[in-house]
């Protein structure tokens, strides 16, 4: 290891991944005065430079189809040409693969950025429910977590205080109220889906997403250009790099490294963390810093997969992984999607639908007391869309090939636009021995870094819940004197989801009671080794069908004031 | 080791300058309702940055291709009381851009427009552009009359658009059987990259009537359009 240049500079905490999970970390313990070092896989983001926000396709001399017409080959970008400026990633990176078994089926989204994928993510922001900790005790599936939603409540209500989330009060189990700004209002067509749901006995409220519509520590209200996918120059939804990393960095305790993707972590002789080995992607040699305490935000998986390439004599399968669990237990949300055409909304007039990125309502769970009667134990909440959409290359492909061509062509699209409706299902996986991560024998990338291996299974418990989607969104569909047009996303062509593409991946260093079936203890530190804690999706237990960030923020939260406490009384 | 770098996000810009006058402005609660006029800047600047061509030289194209391409493209979105056509709007441009940047795409073009060309000179005799409207027209609803899915066996069912997510979308393929067929494929693309052109042109976004990629202080509703949509549904008035 002669190449190898060593720091001598010591570093007190040190966070490996700035998203969801190692924003927080950075921002609660630099307001205590921790130091902390952030390390950052992709780039620095300069939103001003970076974010397409306000552009329109003909500003763009190829429309958002891409150089040469990309996306008509299916060589597009993820989420599309102007989103892709707050994406910085895909389903691919160049140079940075993932193998999948034989017979499995698994696609692993990464964003390459600071901030990561809060940059462009849903921002649905969803508390689990008080029955989501204990699943096992309801129906003997998958296991409970140590902790119970009177644990995390204070927690989701420091982080959607600070975030800002949208929402009102409805006292519903499956959605447990929070801490709330106004939500917009719904728009025309939402209403009718309202009616509809209401008529099937599906409640339907005002959606819960991380957008501010009042001002809030400095950041201004949302300006409704419906566009948060392509990330926000105003700041005015949630991302990690802006609404906590950029202001933790004028603490003067916040120290980014970017383009540095971690290889190993490193023990001492005790077995405690003392440092990390990354790759300065830049100059590509290895660096390597000490520090006090390491916590792993990687996103669920690239954080097993740091685990599993910590080998050391005293950890021979890895980093904190004497149960041999770290990679287990993977699970991604299941999703479905349906489109239907509504001749009721044809040659309404017209208005602006952007509103706040997405739908303004949303209808949760409704069926909690049902699982046993359902064929399948968990449930979903359904999102919706609809609306006058920006026009965008291959929205109306469909209409072309319905309608030939000439006048005809142009006055069905006038039509048709906005009278689609879409639905999507978003439900809850149990886990199961088939879908797991583990370390590909053969393969690196081109850091030299072992790559992962996925391994992924649908089970029964998922195919009828996509099934009962299916009939509920029809029946909303059929309700609103609409017809089905179809599945809305190719990755749901089989009937399901294809796994990892909901892009909810987490469980694979999961939390605990016993060192003997989990990785961390419920306030994510290690059962093995006290000074490394893992902030992100990994350490969830289950995966409701709650979207995981605003949870990933709150139990990392927790996580920091334990640290701190922690490393106060001098046990770390 | 890497130096800790200054956010670029401190560095000052006119941009910036400006955005930060459309948040102040969008903070001060009370302040009168800013419409638009500051986001109208933001689309300015964009604009500015944009690459201006000017008046258009193809850059694949020969010029009877080029003009063949004009042709199709104002029979595919002619102009009507409303609004322009497909040219008006710059589609022969975008496929003349994107086919110019791709040789798998400009083959499907040349390609297409060949085969159109000996089609119309095996029944008309003439080369496409000299054919009569009426000639036109009837080649083109041959096409699309064959290339129909819902009379193309083993084709899907027309599905709209695809996902607002994800990409992918127009791996659409029909099976037609007919010696046809490599003009029902060849109409489809330029169909398909038409009216992407069209829609996504002001003069479409016009047309369709979409009214966002707007900055708003308050986002509303207009009650009678509510009223309007409900009386229209199933479920009758509010």
């Amino acid at each position: 290891m002669a190449h190898i240049k060593r720091t001598p500079e010591q570093h007190e905490v040190v966070v490996i991944g700035s998203g969801a999970g190692g924003g927080t970390v950075a921002h609660v313990l630099t307001r205590m005065g921790i130091r902390v070092t952030l390390l950052e896989a992709g780039p620095m983001l300069n939103p001003l430079a970076d974010f397409k926000e306000h552009v329109w396709p003909h500003e763009v001399n190829h429309r958002g189809a891409e150089e040469g017409g990309g996306v008509y080959f299916g060589r597009g970008e993820a989420f599309g040409h102007f989103n892709a400026s707050a994406v910085k990633g895909g389903w691919t990176l160049e140079g940075e693969p993932y193998t999948v078994a034989k017979g499995s089926d698994f696609l692993w989204f990464r964003s390459r950025v600071v901030g990561g994928r809060t940059n462009h993510y849903g921002r649905i922001s969803l508390r689990f429910s008080d029955y989501d900790f204990h699943p096992y005790d309801r129906d003997g599936l998958g296991a409970n977590w140590p902790i119970s939603y009177e644990d995390i409540a204070p927690y989701y209500d420091k982080a959607e205080s600070f975030i800002g989330i949208t929402g009102t009060r409805e006292g519903i189990r499956s959605a447990p109220d929070g801490v709330f700004q106004p939500p917009p209002p719904p728009k025309a067509h939402e209403l009718v889906i309202r009616k509809a749901s209401h008529k099937l006995g599906i409640p339907c409220i005002a959606m819960r997403r991380a957008v501010i519509t009042r001002p809030l520590n400095g950041r201004p209200a949302c300006h409704y250009c419906g566009q948060c996918g392509r990330g926000c120059i105003t700041a005015s939804n949630y991302s990690s790099s802006q609404v906590q990393i950029f202001p933790a960095l004028e603490t003067g305790k916040l120290k980014i490294i970017h383009s540095a993707m971690a290889r190993e972590i490193l023990t001492d002789s005790r077995g405690r963390a003392s440092g990390v080995v990354y790759v300065d992607k830049q100059s590509r040699t290895e660096k390597r810093i000490a520090c006090r305490v390491v916590v792993v935000a990687a996103s669920a998986c690239e954080s097993a997969r740091l685990l599993l390439n910590s080998r050391s004599g005293l950890f021979p399968n890895g980093l904190a992984n004497g149960s041999g669990t770290v990679g287990r237990f993977l699970m991604d949300t299941v999703g479905l999607g349906m489109a239907g055409y509504v001749p009721g909304l044809e040659n309404l007039p017209r208005y602006n639908t952007d509103g706040m990125s997405g739908a303004h309502l949303y209808m949760p769970w409704w069926r909690w007391e049902d699982h046993d009667r359902l064929g399948f134990p968990r449930g979903y909440h359904i999102e919706i869309g609809g609306g006058y959409n920006m026009p965008r290359v291959g929205d109306f492909h469909g209409a072309a090939r319905r309608h030939g061509y000439g006048l005809n062509l142009k006055r069905q699209v006038r039509k048709e636009y906005g009278a689609f409706v879409r639905f999507a299902g978003r439900g809850e996986m149990i886990p199961n021995n088939l879908s797991y991560c583990e370390i590909d024998p053969e393969v690196v990338d081109r850091w030299g870094i072992p790559v992962l291996r996925f391994h992924f299974k649908w089970s029964d418990y998922e195919w009828k819940q996509a099934r009962h989607m299916e009939k509920t969104f029809a029946d909303l569909i059929e309700s609103m004197g609409g017809k089905v047009i179809g599945l809305t996303s190719h990755f749901d062509r089989h009937g399901i989801s294809v796994p990892g593409t909901i892009i909810h991946e987490v469980g694979t260093v999961r939390m605990g009671d016993s060192p003997k079936n989990s990785v961390l203890n419920g306030f994510c530190q290690a059962h093995e080794v006290k000074n490394l804690l893992v902030c992100d999706g990994g350490s969830f237990v289950s995966n409701p069908d709650k979207n995981p960030t605003l949870t990933i923020n709150a139990l990392a939260w927790r996580a920091s004031d334990y640290l701190a406490e922690e490393m106060r009384k001098g046990n770390v | 080791m890497s130096s800790v770098p200054e956010p670029e996000i401190r560095r000052p810009l006119t941009r910036r300058q400006m955005l930060e006058r459309i948040a102040l402005a969008l903070t001060a609660t009370g302040a009168a309702p800013f419409e638009f006029a500051w986001g109208e800047q933001v689309h300015r600047e964009a604009r500015e940055e944009k690459q201006e061509t000017g008046a258009y030289r193809p850059k694949l194209f020969k010029p009877h291709e080029y003009r063949t391409i004009q042709r199709l493209a104002e029979l595919i979105i002619p102009a009507d009381e409303r609004s322009g056509s497909a040219v008006d709007a710059g589609a022969p441009e975008f496929i003349d851009l994107l086919c110019s940047q791709n040789p798998e795409l400009a083959d499907i073009y040349t390609g297409g427009l060949l085969w159109l060309e000996a089609r119309m000179r095996q029944q008309h005799g003439v080369p496409f552009l000299e054919a009569t409207e009426e000639q036109q027209v009837s080649l083109l609803d041959r096409l699309v009359e064959e290339g129909d899915p819902e009379k193309v066996e083993g084709a899907r069912a027309t599905r709209y658009g695809a996902s607002e997510d994800y990409q992918g979308f127009s791996n659409y393929r029909l099976q037609p059987v007919s010696d046809l067929a490599p003009g029902v494929r060849f109409f489809e693309w330029l169909r398909k990259m038409t009216v992407d052109a069209f829609y996504t042109s002001p003069i479409g976004i016009e047309d369709v009537g979409y009214q966002g990629n707007k900055a708003v202080s308050r986002y509303e509703v207009p009650e009678s359009i509510i009223q309007e949509a409900l009386r229209r549904s199933p479920f009758g008035g509010a």
